[in-house]
């Protein structure tokens, strides 16, 4: 069984005390409201609805094209005005819905009605889901749909509620497990019904012990739901991470959780699944957490898909002063926001706006090959050696020494005491790895093509 | 919002400790064992620990400066080059000598390499064997302390000669009542240093373990003593191998970062500083084994990369 631990992680300071007791408020949105195409991994959504289409409250506004791809749902009734190219939180220009909010919340037919899931067959669950537009919601953005279609649904031995939240200053998912964790124990059980042979685990990492009494309380009746407490230290949320500390399996970058019969999903996931099949309530909302020493009240916020984040912001309070840098995700792997005015979507996540940025206050010196990166580095890796690599561009090198395991958790950068930038050049170096493998295949195949029709017109002029 | 937005890649925070709080660190460990040389034998070793540190420091700030590149004295890198230096030299040494080879050390060993962390050797140490080398006679004269000590020899140097084992007294060694150098003879206040720098996590037990386990095993095997608790105690406290052990063969530059790389680094340094001490011309061996494995660093390095989690037992 599992350790409930791993190798290396780091202990950074949590800030979770800012907003952790702080009820979710839910926020209305005044201003205009845009839903990118793109806010999950794969294919960009196919618009569904035209400029000036009459929206309501759960309607598709887009849907998924392809196999991995994402619904897009309205989370307000309004009128379309415009799709066209927004800046999302990612930093790029995205296709996208704009819809001018008419404050009506009128909602399409048979939303929030209540449906038992114990009548629907599997395919109508996983329809369900695919069209709620689920996604996981802990940042990265894949298709929960696609996660519940494995290859072989009796090999899933265990399905993960991945509520460990090891990231500094959000407290999110803790808020979504205090105040519904019937919604949660309710989601993983509609999944369960899906993988007769899996057993249900909720992992929280033990820094939320009301959290873990408090589950452990709703779950007791359920026979093949456990609570499962981690010691807490990050990134015990990794995915990898979690599959290690919960059953003692290992996967690399190459395997899906599913090939070592396990699913993970967050928790809030969880919390969408069952407002999706048991309430019929699509997923047009995210939590979030606005923390941080540069916001007047820190809070935990339900904030309807699409919104602004200025406007979470102007709703929360504002800024006490104005911050150096303001983060929309955790601090170790969140990502830098230059414009607050992007909007909310299913795979952004909440906001830490900090007086102070440490990263550029403190100088970059000289690698003294101290370790303490060997030492923290959850996958097993030699971040010195891949630093050297990444300077001098070295593709072949890094890939030979497992770079392409890193998961950019941050933790060599955040341990080293020379300031290096260790995880920025890795992300970049797999990112050229990457570009360099598929340039590759591209001229394999454009040759092998190449060849084949000259092999073809030599047998015609033979012919 | 009037300020523009810092931009950045994560992670967006950064742990307390840098470079110089480690290598303060590491000269906080050394003050208990530099007291007590200076305490021993009076203000020559004052001088030599001054002297020597001063022109480490500005050894490197001078070339900084001559160079044209940023000035990085404030890391006390050079300050704990120069300060393990001195405490390598004999009490009695002429200041002047280590300050020759804090010179040489910082500029030579140092500086032409690349500067912190690009050198390959440990630059007090490749400083040391340098003097050695140069001023034998000088770097090997000891003092003698007390009426009734050994009579200006190292308890090493009186037992290769064939001295008598009853003379020997564990306690003087492990208190540092034995002739020596500055830092390297009282094994209390350098295991007290050793101590701080484990529980602040400046260094990991794990290389100075292996390395004197080593030379206890090597000195059983081939030490001609048999299982001789007191031979075994003077290999082990009578010279320079706990200094060299938790103070010089744990330098980050110039050891191994694997975790198995560690190891064998370990028992190469206890090899090597055990062929030294039973085959060697010299009583010690701690100073030579440590640069001369410092050299094959980068081979251990390469050869004991771990394998990526959950990529074991795979082939490459």
């Amino acid at each position: 069984m599992g350790v409930t631990t791993f190798k290396g992680g780091v202990h950074p300071y949590d800030g979770k005390d800012l907003a952790k007791d702080q009820a979710i408020v839910e926020l209305k949105p005044q201003g205009l409201m845009v839903y990118p195409l793109s806010q999950h991994i794969g294919a960009p959504a196919k618009p569904l609805v035209a400029k000036g289409d009459r929206v309501l409250v759960g309607q598709k506004l887009a849907e998924a094209a392809g196999f991995i791809s994402s619904t897009v749902v309205c989370s307000v009734s309004g009128t379309v005005k415009a799709i066209e190219k927004r800046l999302s939180a990612g930093g790029a220009m995205v296709d996208a819905i704009v819809v001018e909010n008419d404050q009506q919340y009128e909602a399409i037919e048979g939303f929030g009605q209540a449906r038992d899931y114990t009548k629907l067959s599997r395919e109508e669950i996983v329809n369900i889901v695919k069209d709620a537009g689920i996604v996981g919601l802990g940042g990265a953005g894949f298709p929960t749909h696609v996660k519940l279609m494995p290859k072989d649904a009796d090999k899933i031995e265990y399905f993960l509620v991945n509520g460990a939240e090891c990231e500094p200053f959000l407290t999110s998912d803790y808020r979504d497990m205090m105040e519904t964790p019937e919604k949660i124990i309710g989601g993983l059980k509609v999944v369960l019904s899906l993988f007769p042979k899996a057993k249900g685990m909720i992992c929280v990492e033990d820094n939320k012990p009301e959290a873990i009494k408090l589950l452990t309380e709703k779950a007791s009746g359920e026979s093949n739901i456990e609570v499962v407490s981690l010691q807490t230290k990050y990134p015990q949320g990794g995915e990898r991470q979690l599959i290690f500390a919960t059953t003692g399996r290992k996967i690399n970058s190459s395997m899906l959780p599913a090939d070592a019969g396990c699913i993970v999903d967050n928790a809030d996931t969880m919390v969408a699944i069952y407002e999706a099949v048991c309430e019929s309530k699509p997923l047009v909302r995210k939590i979030l957490t606005v923390t941080g020493d540069a916001v007047v009240k820190p809070a935990n916020f339900k904030v309807p898909l699409g919104m602004s984040y200025q406007e979470i912001i102007d709703q929360a309070g504002g800024f006490k002063d104005d911050p150096e840098k303001i983060i929309c995700g955790g601090p170790m792997m969140g990502i830098p926001l230059f414009k607050l005015d992007v909007p909310v979507a299913k795979n952004s996540s909440s906001i830490i706006a900090l007086l102070h940025d440490q990263v550029s206050s403190e100088p970059t010196t000289a690698c003294i090959n101290c370790g303490r990166c060997v030492e923290a580095c959850p996958e097993n890796l030699i971040p010195t050696m891949l630093m050297k690599a990444s300077l001098s561009k070295d593709t072949e090198k890094f890939a030979s020494l497992y770079g392409m395991e890193c998961i950019e958790c941050g933790c060599c950068a955040y341990v080293c005491p020379a300031k290096r930038p260790l995880t920025q050049a890795f992300k970049e170096m797999k990112r050229r790895v990457n570009a360099e493998r598929k340039a590759a295949a591209a001229k394999a195949k454009a040759e092998e093509e190449a060849k084949a029709a000259e092999t073809k017109s030599t047998e015609e002029v033979k012919k | 919002m009037k300020k523009m937005l810092n931009l950045s890649s994560n992670p967006h925070i950064r742990d307390e400790v840098n470079t110089a709080e480690i290598m303060r660190d590491v000269v906080i460990a050394m003050i208990p064992t530099t007291l007590y040389g200076i305490i021993q034998w009076g203000l020559n070793p004052a001088l030599v620990v001054l002297f020597t540190v001063a022109v480490a420091v500005l050894s490197e700030f001078l070339y900084e400066k001559f160079m044209k590149m940023p000035i990085t004295i404030g890391d006390w890198s050079a300050a704990v080059t120069g300060l393990i230096l001195a405490l390598n030299c004999p009490p009695d040494i002429p200041v002047w000598i280590p300050c020759v080879g804090a010179v040489f050390a910082i500029i030579a060993i140092k500086m032409l390499y690349g500067g912190l962390g690009k050198n390959w050797m440990n630059p007090a140490l490749g400083a040391r064997c340098f003097l050695l080398i140069s001023f034998a006679g000088k770097m090997t004269g000891w003092t003698t302390i007390g009426a009734d000590a050994l009579s200006g020899a190292t308890p090493l140097a009186y037992l290769k000669a064939g001295g008598d084992m009853a003379k020997i007294n564990i306690c003087d060694m492990f208190l540092g009542r034995i002739p020596g150098t500055i830092g390297e003879v009282s094994k209390l206040c350098l295991l007290f240093g050793a101590a701080y720098l484990i529980i602040k996590k400046v260094i990991s037990p794990k290389i100075p373990l292996v390395y004197i386990g080593t030379v206890a095993v090597f000195t059983l095997l081939f030490g001609g003593h048999g299982f001789d608790v007191t031979y075994l105690c003077s290999e082990i406290l009578g010279g320079g191998l706990i200094f060299g052990a938790f103070f010089m063969a744990t330098d980050y530059v110039t050891s191994p970062i694997t975790p198995n790389g560690q190891i064998i680094y370990g028992v190469i340094l206890g090899i090597m500083t055990g062929l030294f001490r039973l085959f060697g011309g010299s009583a010690e061996g701690v100073s030579y084994a440590i640069i001369l494995t410092n050299i094959i660093v980068p081979i251990i390095n390469l050869k004991t990369i771990p394998v990526a989690f959950g990529r074991e037992g795979e082939k490459k």
